[in-house]
C-alpha cells in the first residue's frame, strides 16, 4: 500500500519547466484516448440515415466536384493521371492534414466544460482527434484503392510500388504537423477567439498553396514553385502521388526542410501547450 | 505520527479582476492603444473604477493544510470563500499562483456529476466514458461494471441513451461511477445536492465506509450542514481565502454560521437589514427580534422559544401578528408559524410583543428564523414587513442525532397504538 501510494505522488507548484509533459501519464490514459476516438465516430453519425457511409460520400462528392471544376471547366493538367484518382488522392491526404489541424485547434475551447471539472492529461484530447482523423483517412484510402486497382489493372497508372511503403511515414509526418499547428492555435485561442475564425479561413487558403488540385509540375521552375515546395504539406502530397500514381516531385532537400519545420512546430506546440494547460481555465 | 496524504504549504491563487472572461484580441489591442494615448479604455466596464482594471484578486491567500489518511474532511464557507478554487487546485484543473501541494495517491474528483456524459450514448457506454475520464482503465471498469450498475439502480435502462433518462437516474448513474473509483483520495463538491433522500443516504454511507474501512481520504464541500455532520469529524472553515477554523465539525459549523452574517446571538437589530421589497417597513416596521430569557441561541427540543419583537407603526394599526418562516441550514423551508394578533399600536408608537414558538416538532439541527409582520384583514393578510433569516437557532436533542432514527427537519408526533390484538404464534 505504502509503495503504490508513493508511486502516485503529485507535486503541484506554480512554476513549471519548459517541457512539462508527462508522456507516461498520457500512456496510462490510453483507454480514454481510444474512447474519445470511438465517441467522435458514434456522435457524428447518430441519427443520420446513411450513418458511416458519409465518411465515403463526402470525399467522393468533393472529388466529383474537383473533377468537374478544376479538371473539366478550368482544364488544369493532372500530369496524365486519371482525374478521379488525382483529385481523390490529393483530397484524402490534404483532408487528413486539414482535419488534424482544424479539430485540434479547438481542443481547449471545445472541451472547456470537461476540462474545467476533471483532470486528465490534456494531450489526450488532441491525440484522439488525430487518431480519429487517421481512421477517417484509412476509410477514404480504401475507397481510393478500389478505383486505383481498376486503373492499375487496365494499365493507365504505373505506381512506384516501393514508394507505397512510405505511406506510414507520410501519415505520421502529417499527423504530427497538424497536431503541432493545432495545439499552438488551441493554446492561443484560450484567450483570443479571433484565431478560431482565422483558422477555418486560413486552412482553406492553405489548400491552394498545396498541390491538391494541380500538380507541382505545372508551375515550371520559378520562385512560385520554390515557395510551394517550402510549404511543409507539399512534400507529403507529392510523395503520396509519386508512390501510388507514378507522378510527383519528391526532393530530399525539401523533405529535409519540411521535417525540420515539423519538428520545430511540434516542439513549440508542446511547449506552449504545457504552459497553457495548467491555467487555461482561468482565461478561457 | 499519522500518515498524511495531502500537504498544502502557503497556497495562494490569484485571479485578475477585469480580465476574466476577457474578450478578443481586438479588444485587448483597443484597450492597449487607448492607454498608450492616455485616453479612457473603451472596454472598461461602465461605473467600474478604472484603477481596478488589472488589479489582482486573491481567491486563496495562504492556505496551510495537512490531511491524513482515512480522514473525512469537511470544507465549509460562504460563496466566494475559496472552497471551489481550493478543490480546483487539488484536482489539478488550475495551477496555484504561489505555494505548493503534495498529494500522495490518486485523486478522484467529483466537482460535478456526470462530467463527459454524452446524451446520445447509452448508460453502459457512458460508464466507460466517465470512468476513463476519471482515470480508470477499461479493465478496471469491466471488473466493476456489475457493481456500478447495481449501485446505480438503473439496470433496466443501462442500454438506453442517457438522454432518455430522468435527471435523478442520470445523477445516480454518474455518482455510481465515481463512487467505485479505486482512488485513495476523493474530492466532492456539492454532488449530493441532487438525488433523492434514500440515494443521498446510500452515497453518504458509501463514502463513510470508504474513509473508515478502506482508509481512503474524503474531502467534502457542501452547504448542507447535516451531510457535513454525518460524514466529517474534522472540518475547516474558509473565509475570504483563508482558513479561519480547523477542527471539530460542530464548532466549525458554529463558526461558519456566525460568519455568514447570521449572528449566532440572541438579539438582532432589524431596522437596518435589507428588505426584499421596498414597500416593506413603510407602514409598520420591525425594529428588533430577541430570544427572551436565553444566553445563547440554543434550545433543547421541546423547549419554548420566547420571541420578543419590537415594532413601530406609522399610522394606527390593529390586527397585526407575527409570521415566522423556519428554514433549515440548507435553506429548505420547514414550515411557517403564525402568532395570535398583537395589541393595537398608535401612529408613531412602538411596542414589544412576545410570541412563543414550540420547538417540539423540530429535529435537532440549525434553523433560520425569518420574521414577517402581517396585518390580518377581511380579504386575507397583507405583509407589512419581512426580514429573511434574522436569527439562527440551534435545536439540540437528548439522543445523538445520527442514531435517533428521526429523519428530516420535522419530527412528527409519536403514533399512538389503539388496539393490540394477539394473533396465533405464526401468521399464516
Amino acid at each position: 500500500m505504502e509503495m503504490t501510494e508513493k508511486s502516485y505522488h503529485t507535486h503541484l507548484e506554480p512554476k513549471n519547466g519548459w517541457f512539462d509533459i508527462d508522456l507516461k501519464e498520457v500512456w496510462r490514459y490510453r483507454d480514454l484516448i481510444w474512447l474519445f476516438t470511438k465517441r467522435s465516430f458514434i456522435l457524428i453519425y447518430k441519427q443520420t440515415i446513411l450513418g458511416p457511409a458519409w465518411i465515403i460520400l463526402q470525399p467522393l462528392m468533393t472529388t466529383l466536384i474537383y473533377t468537374l471544376v478544376f479538371g473539366g471547366i478550368a482544364g488544369i493538367s493532372t500530369d496524365g493521371i486519371p482525374q478521379i484518382l488525382f483529385y481523390m488522392g490529393g483530397n484524402a491526404v490534404w483532408g487528413f492534414f486539414a482535419a488534424c489541424l482544424n479539430k485540434t485547434a479547438s481542443t481547449f475551447t471545445g472541451n472547456a466544460g470537461v476540462f474545467g471539472k476533471v483532470y486528465f492529461p490534456r494531450l489526450v484530447s488532441p491525440i484522439s482527434t488525430v487518431l480519429s482523423s487517421a481512421i477517417n483517412f484509412f476509410v477514404q484510402l480504401a475507397m481510393f484503392l478500389v478505383f486505383w486497382l481498376y486503373y492499375v489493372v487496365t494499365g493507365q497508372v504505373s505506381p512506384n510500388y516501393i514508394g507505397i511503403l512510405l505511406l506510414p511515414v507520410i501519415l505520421v509526418y502529417l499527423g504530427l504537423l497538424g497536431l503541432g499547428f493545432g495545439i499552438i492555435i488551441s493554446s492561443l485561442t484560450t484567450k483570443y477567439r479571433d484565431l478560431a475564425m482565422l483558422v477555418t479561413f486560413g486552412v482553406q487558403l492553405w489548400m491552394y498553396i498545396t498541390p491538391v488540385v494541380y500538380p507541382i509540375s505545372t508551375l515550371g521552375e520559378g520562385g512560385l514553385r520554390t515557395v510551394i515546395m517550402l510549404n511543409p504539406v507539399t512534400c507529403a502530397v507529392e510523395t503520396f502521388r509519386w508512390a501510388f500514381l507514378g507522378q510527383g516531385s519528391v526532393e530530399l532537400l525539401y523533405w529535409g526542410i519540411s521535417a525540420v519545420v515539423m519538428a520545430a512546430v511540434v516542439t513549440l506546440g508542446v511547449i506552449v501547450f504545457s504552459k497553457v494547460e495548467k491555467t487555461f481555465m482561468d482565461t478561457v | 505520527m499519522e500518515q498524511y496524504v495531502i500537504k498544502i504549504k502557503g497556497l495562494r491563487k490569484q485571479y485578475r479582476l477585469g480580465q476574466i472572461g476577457g474578450g478578443t484580441l481586438r479588444g485587448d489591442l483597443q484597450s492597449w492603444w487607448a492607454r498608450l494615448r492616455g485616453k479612457d479604455d473603451p472596454n472598461a466596464v461602465i461605473g467600474f473604477d478604472s484603477r481596478l482594471v488589472g488589479q489582482r484578486f486573491w481567491a486563496l491567500c495562504g492556505i496551510d493544510l495537512q490531511v491524513n489518511k482515512g480522514e473525512a474532511l469537511g470544507i465549509i464557507g460562504a460563496n466566494g470563500a475559496g472552497k471551489s478554487t481550493l478543490l480546483k487546485i487539488l484536482s489539478r484543473i488550475t495551477a496555484p499562483t504561489e505555494g505548493s501541494v503534495d498529494i500522495y495517491g490518486r485523486i478522484a474528483s467529483m466537482l460535478e456529476v456526470g462530467t463527459g456524459f454524452s446524451p446520445e450514448m447509452t448508460g453502459r457506454e457512458n460508464i466507460y466514458m466517465n470512468g476513463a475520464i476519471l482515470g480508470m482503465t477499461k479493465a478496471e471498469i469491466d471488473a466493476k461494471m456489475e457493481q456500478i450498475i447495481e449501485f446505480s439502480e438503473c439496470r433496466e435502462f443501462i442500454d438506453t441513451p442517457v438522454k432518455r433518462y430522468s435527471s435523478g437516474m442520470y445523477v445516480k448513474l454518474a455518482f455510481s461511477v465515481a463512487a467505485h473509483l479505486d482512488a485513495e483520495i476523493m474530492i466532492m463538491d456539492e454532488v449530493l445536492a441532487v438525488g433523492d433522500m434514500a440515494f443521498q443516504k446510500k452515497c453518504l454511507d458509501k463514502m463513510r465506509a470508504a474513509a473508515q474501512q478502506q482508509g481512503r481520504t474524503v474531502l467534502y464541500v457542501s452547504h448542507n450542514m447535516s451531510t457535513i455532520r454525518q460524514l466529517c469529524r474534522r472540518c475547516i472553515v474558509l473565509d475570504q481565502g483563508r482558513i479561519v477554523f480547523d477542527g471539530d465539525t460542530e464548532e466549525a459549523i458554529g463558526r461558519y454560521l456566525a460568519l455568514g452574517g447570521v449572528s449566532g446571538g440572541t438579539d438582532r437589530a432589524l431596522s437596518e437589514l435589507p428588505r426584499l421589497h421596498e414597500s416593506f417597513g413603510t407602514v409598520a416596521k420591525m425594529l428588533r427580534l430577541r430570544l427572551e430569557g436565553r444566553e445563547n441561541a440554543t434550545a433543547l427540543r421541546g423547549e419554548k422559544l420566547r420571541l420578543a419583537l419590537t415594532w413601530q407603526a406609522e399610522k394606527d394599526m390593529e390586527n397585526v401578528c407575527l409570521r415566522l418562516l423556519v428554514r433549515t441550514a440548507a435553506d429548505a423551508v420547514v414550515g411557517t408559524a403564525h402568532s395570535a394578533v398583537f395589541g393595537s399600536c398608535a401612529a408613531g408608537c412602538s411596542r414589544e410583543d412576545i410570541a412563543v414558538l414550540d420547538t417540539a416538532m423540530l429535529s435537532a439541527g440549525t434553523y433560520y428564523l425569518s420574521p414577517a409582520l402581517l396585518q390580518r384583514g377581511q380579504g386575507g393578510s397583507v405583509v407589512l414587513d419581512n426580514v429573511p433569516r434574522a436569527l439562527t437557532v440551534e435545536i439540540t436533542d437528548t439522543d445523538a442525532e445520527w442514531n435517533s432514527g428521526y429523519m428530516g427537519a420535522v419530527r412528527l408526533p409519536d403514533m399512538d397504538v389503539e388496539q393490540e390484538r394477539k394473533l396465533r404464534d405464526r401468521y399464516e
